[in-house]
């Protein structure tokens, strides 16, 4: 089953890069927008069933895919029918 | 003092590391290869800086899951003393051995240069050849430097003198300009709870060079050399 | 089987005349595969055939050359069974394009030309080239170069220590990213790319192949037009990690005796390095194409062979020393495969999924590619005065401006975001007129520096041509070393053109001029022609990167002012040469006139003595003069401990005397002890110079008018900060 994980940097932890790009956009001309995040998508594809697939896929965040610390996650994927 | 020095695919300064060792002790350390599922008998570990795994994912975390640091952090939580310089640091975050993480610069970029550092605490087994709040110059050379912990976190460390070396001026001024990658509080390395695991990101082992005149990082091996012969 | 037309002959880059020469030599259409083989080993870039006649010109040899052009790089002899392995690469187009990777390529690509023949290496250095500040692409190119050439650097654990950066309208729409590595081996243990041994195996090591940079070669030789952003996929994407491995797996199987030939695969990937090797062995090779380890599907024989995916290389091996040698390259998890064997047929054959997809006898690849020696003018520069607009303005403010702009101020912004002090044998940090590398575990060191002076070249090619390797050797002096040897990377617009061959010839004149009076051979090389667009091309850059040895480290000098009340010496005579100066252009941006003579009997003689000088430690500071004259660069000298000056002059011309660009000059600060036998030994040797006065602490004082260091600094230091952050 394929999923993609959504991590993104947790609220209040300080984004740099999503700062630089905030601005680097204004100085473009883009002006009705506010708060960029800068995050990561990690596509995989498990060899399970929907439910299994999901399990594995929480374990492979808590082991290497996140950082507990800075980052939240979100595991993304369509229901098998 | 018997040292090992930890080599990850990737590691750019255990050599670095390993010429400092020799010179402070005369014995040439025992450079282990991240796949050995055993330390050798070491009175000291030294996880040195690179980019071990392209810093891909986030810098020492694929280093942190290496067979080796299994026996390491085993023997760290029984009192093995363990150094981690740079992405050393790095890693000893990722494996839970030292709290808090280290994230992007904020100016976004790679920066190398001497900076001037406090030493805050003189009372451990890494720094107690420096006075307290000596200031000393060491090179840094990093893109993810900047030391992160929530609130709680940091007030522990706080609290139990866990912060060992600072970034300040010449003068020993912390401030916000004399912090080169936006470290909360300018902090620049830690201990554990324990005070047997130092992450700094300072580089000591390119500081103990006469030719250069940069020599301050050699009163931290020193400082290791006395207290665990 | 593709069907060869006359228009895909002409989109490889291949002549009628040389398509000609195929059919004849093959007696037969070549195929797909042949076709692609013969555009990349007759590119410009790969068979130098514009400039393969002018070059054999330089002198190449000394006591100390090891080994000249024609290897991967050049090797010299720097004592103590030490050999010092370098060289400087070009990778314009593709940084232009796509400016992070394609300036990490570049890095990446002369790092593996290094460490091919058995060098570590120690050091990189670089030297860029935009556009005027104002043109919108600037920003973007200088940013993404820089973090490009560090992202590569750092990540491999390779301190970067010098280099320089110019900003010029010549190259606003053709870049220029030189890289230049330098290594270092014991002289018995230098590895080279002659196959030999019928029956050897031919084994592929590194990443595997995708269809990354296809066309990559002959790209390196076309001009840019509009249509140029679809060149894009033509890039290819660096892995300095895979890179590190491959350095680490390299360095230990070259610790065994076992590695008979090896070569990196760069431009024209797995094709010049299988055809290179077996044509300097005079052998044959046949190769199997299953056998390559490919990240994509599919890829055809074309594909596979003209692909520059990067971090791989080529080696001969014996059959039975494979498994040691795979054992290594799998402890660090790179691909490692036997792809073919030396064959005594002197021919490449070429087999894919059961088919024979080339079949060319190797002579006519190596010696059948034409050599032209194209019609040339070489134009040079009336000889005019300049009208000087600033006579009435006070020189220390003149320059604050000089000081203040793009091509004069300080380069801590570039050099702070490469990690110039990994492996911690950096002795003498960049900032400087050349860096200084110790020689692991020795007491001996080696200095490096990158530079050119375009401008002199556009206005007087021959004069240009001797000054470039005239201040190479004056930068090496300057730090107490003895300049050995040079690599040149020759960066030039159109050959086809009259006018730009003419500039070639004329630089090369002049250079082998002062290789040969100052015996500072050319050890390598590299050409990068074509650089223009829309018809419009750079000015004549050669680029130099000249390498010498320091004896012993503890007697070397820095250019950083150290004591208070010092005297400040000029050695050399200043007439107050203004034209083609960065004053002329940038002030006044004015570009007549000639650029100032090169005198190689006054360059020889006062650069021997400045060293003798310091080897004799009477002196520790020193700066050669070149951009922007006499009073930036005693300016230059002040600012890192904060010591100042304080000048008294009376000329006739000020401005002239300050800011003029006469060459063979130095600037040293002599101690008041030793001042005296400094001047007796001047004397004896009939050298000119000029006491003009004294070194101050945070001051900065020029007859009536006066500021501080700091001030200057503020200025020297803020330019780049300053530039990046305005809003476009």
């Amino acid at each position: 089953m394929k999923l993609n994980i959504k991590i993104m940097p947790k609220n209040g932890v300080l984004d740099p890069q999503g700062k630089a790009i905030e601005n680097s956009l204004s100085q473009l001309g883009f002006e009705n927008f506010s708060k960029i995040r800068l995050g990561k998508i990690i596509e995989v594809e498990i060899n399970e069933g929907e439910e299994k697939a999901i399990i594995v896929a929480e374990e492979m965040c808590k082991k290497l895919l996140v950082n507990l610390i800075i980052e939240d996650y979100e595991i993304i994927y369509d229901r098998e029918k | 003092m018997k040292a090992s020095v930890i080599v990850f695919p990737g590691s750019n300064c255990d050599r670095d590391v390993a010429v400092s060792i020799k010179k402070i002790t005369n014995l040439d350390p025992i450079m282990v290869w991240h796949k050995e599922t055993t330390l050798p008998k070491s009175d000291l570990v030294i996880i040195p800086g690179g980019f071990t795994f392209g810093d891909y994912l986030r810098c020492g975390s694929i280093a942190a899951n290496s067979p080796i640091m299994i026996d390491i952090i085993k023997k760290a939580k029984k009192g093995l003393p363990i150094l981690g310089i740079c992405n050393g640091f790095q890693i000893l975050t990722e494996s839970g051995l030292l709290p808090g993480t280290l994230i992007k610069n904020d100016c976004l970029s790679f920066i190398c240069k001497i900076v001037s550092i406090r030493v805050e605490n003189n009372q451990t087994s890494f720094s107690n050849k420096y006075k307290k709040n000596e200031i000393i110059n060491i090179p840094i050379a990093h893109n993810e430097g900047n030391f992160f912990a929530d609130n709680d976190t940091l007030k522990k460390i706080e609290d139990a003198n866990q912060i060992i070396f600072r970034y300040c001026n010449v003068n020993g001024e912390i401030n916000n300009s004399s912090n080169p990658n936006g470290s909360i509080k300018n902090i620049a390395g830690i201990i554990n709870e324990n005070g047997n695991v130092l992450g700094m990101m300072p580089h000591p082992e390119r500081a103990t060079c006469n030719i250069t005149k940069l020599y301050d990082g050699e009163n931290l091996f020193k400082s290791l050399a006395e207290s665990l012969f | 089987m593709t069907k060869i037309t006359k228009e895909l002959v002409k989109e490889h880059g291949i002549s009628k005349e040389e398509y000609d020469f195929i059919l004849k030599s093959l007696n037969r259409e070549p195929t797909i595969t042949e076709l692609g083989i013969f555009s990349a080993m007759w590119s410009e870039h790969c068979s130098y055939k514009s400039s393969k006649y002018w070059l054999k010109q330089l002198p190449t040899n000394s006591d100390y050359v090891i080994q000249g052009p024609g290897e991967n790089a050049g090797v010299i002899d720097i004592g103590d069974n030490y050999a010092a392995v370098f060289k400087m690469e070009s990778h314009n187009h593709p940084s232009y394009i796509e400016p992070y990777q394609g300036a990490a390529t570049g890095v990446g690509g002369i790092l593996r030309d290094i460490f091919t023949m058995g060098a570590r290496p120690v050091a990189l250095l670089n030297s860029i080239r935009f556009g005027e500040i104002s043109h919108e692409k600037t920003k973007h190119l200088l940013t993404g170069v820089v973090s490009g050439i560090g992202g590569y650097g750092n990540c491999m654990g390779i301190p970067t220590v010098g280099g320089e950066v110019e900003f010029n309208s010549s190259y606003n729409d053709n870049i220029l990213v030189n890289a230049m590595c330098v290594g270092v081996a014991k002289k018995d243990k230098i590895f080279y790319s002659k196959a030999s041994g019928v029956g050897n195996s031919v084994v592929y090591v590194g990443s595997k192949t995708g269809r990354d940079g296809i066309h990559g070669a002959t790209m390196a030789s076309a001009e840019f037009d509009d249509n140029s952003e679809d060149k894009r996929p033509t890039v290819q994407v660096g892995d300095p990690f895979s890179e590190k491995l491959l350095l680490e797996a390299c360095m230990e199987l070259m610790k065994m005796d076992i590695i008979i030939a090896i070569q990196d695969m760069g431009a024209a990937g797995l094709t010049s390095s299988a055809v290179e090797m077996a044509g300097k062995g005079n052998l044959g090779i046949e190769l199997n194409l299953d056998n390559v380890p490919c990240r994509e599907d599919k890829m055809t024989a074309y594909e596979i062979m003209l692909s520059e995916s990067q971090e791989r290389m080529l080696m001969i091996l014996e059959p039975d020393k494979e498994e040691i040698a795979k054992d290594i390259f799998e402890k660090w998890e790179l691909d490692f495969s036997v792809i073919g064997r030396l064959t005594d047929t002197k021919r490449l054959i070429i087999n894919h999924k059961k088919e024979k997809k080339a079949d060319i006898i190797l002579d006519i690849l190596e010696k059948g590619a034409p050599s032209y020696q194209r019609p040339y003018k070489t134009k040079v520069y009336k000889d005019e005065i300049l009208k000087d607009k600033f006579t009435r303005e006070k020189p220390l403010s003149i320059l604050k401006k000089m000081i203040g702009s793009p091509n004069l101020c300080s380069r801590k912004w570039v050099w702070e975001q490469y990690d110039h002090m990994v492996m911690t044998d950096t002795m003498l940090l960049p900032g400087g007129d050349a860096a200084i590398i110790r020689v692991h575990e020795t007491n001996k060191g080696l200095s490096m520096t990158a530079d050119s002076t375009p401008r002199y070249c556009a206005s007087d090619p021959f004069e240009g041509g001797k000054q470039v390797v005239a201040e190479a050797w004056r930068n090496l002096i300057s730090v107490g070393s003895q300049p050995i040897a040079i690599t040149d990377c020759m960066n030039f617009g159109n050959p086809e053109k009259k006018e730009i061959m003419g500039q070639f010839a004329g630089v090369i004149e002049g250079m082998k001029e002062a290789c040969n009076f100052l015996n500072f051979p050319v050890v390598s090389g590299n050409v990068s022609l074509y650089n223009e667009t829309n018809g419009k091309g750079i000015n004549p850059t050669p680029v130099i990167g000249g390498v010498g040895v320091v004896k012993n480290l503890s007697v070397f000098a820095d250019q950083f002012f150290k004591r208070d009340d010092d005297h400040i010496l000029i050695i050399g005579e200043t007439d107050g040469h203004l034209t083609q100066s960065i004053y002329a252009h940038e002030l006044l941006e004015c570009d007549i006139g000639l650029p100032p003579r090169v005198d190689l009997n006054k360059e020889l003689k006062n650069g021997l003595f400045v060293k003798e000088l310091i080897c004799k430690s009477l002196i520790d500071t020193v700066h050669d003069i070149s951009d922007g004259g006499l009073l930036v660069a005693i300016s230059e000298m002040s600012m890192k401990y904060n010591y100042g000056f304080d000048i008294k002059l009376k000329k006739r011309d000020l401005n002239s005397y300050l800011f003029g660009e006469d060459q063979a000059r130095y600037v040293i600060s002599v101690e008041e002890k030793n001042l005296k036998k400094v001047r007796y030994k001047l004397e004896e040797k009939g050298i000119y110079f000029e006491n003009i006065g004294k070194t101050v602490k945070d001051f900065i004082i020029l007859n009536d008018e006066q500021m501080t260091v700091k001030e200057l600094k503020n200025i020297y230091e803020n330019w780049f900060n300053n530039y990046l952050s305005e809003a476009s």
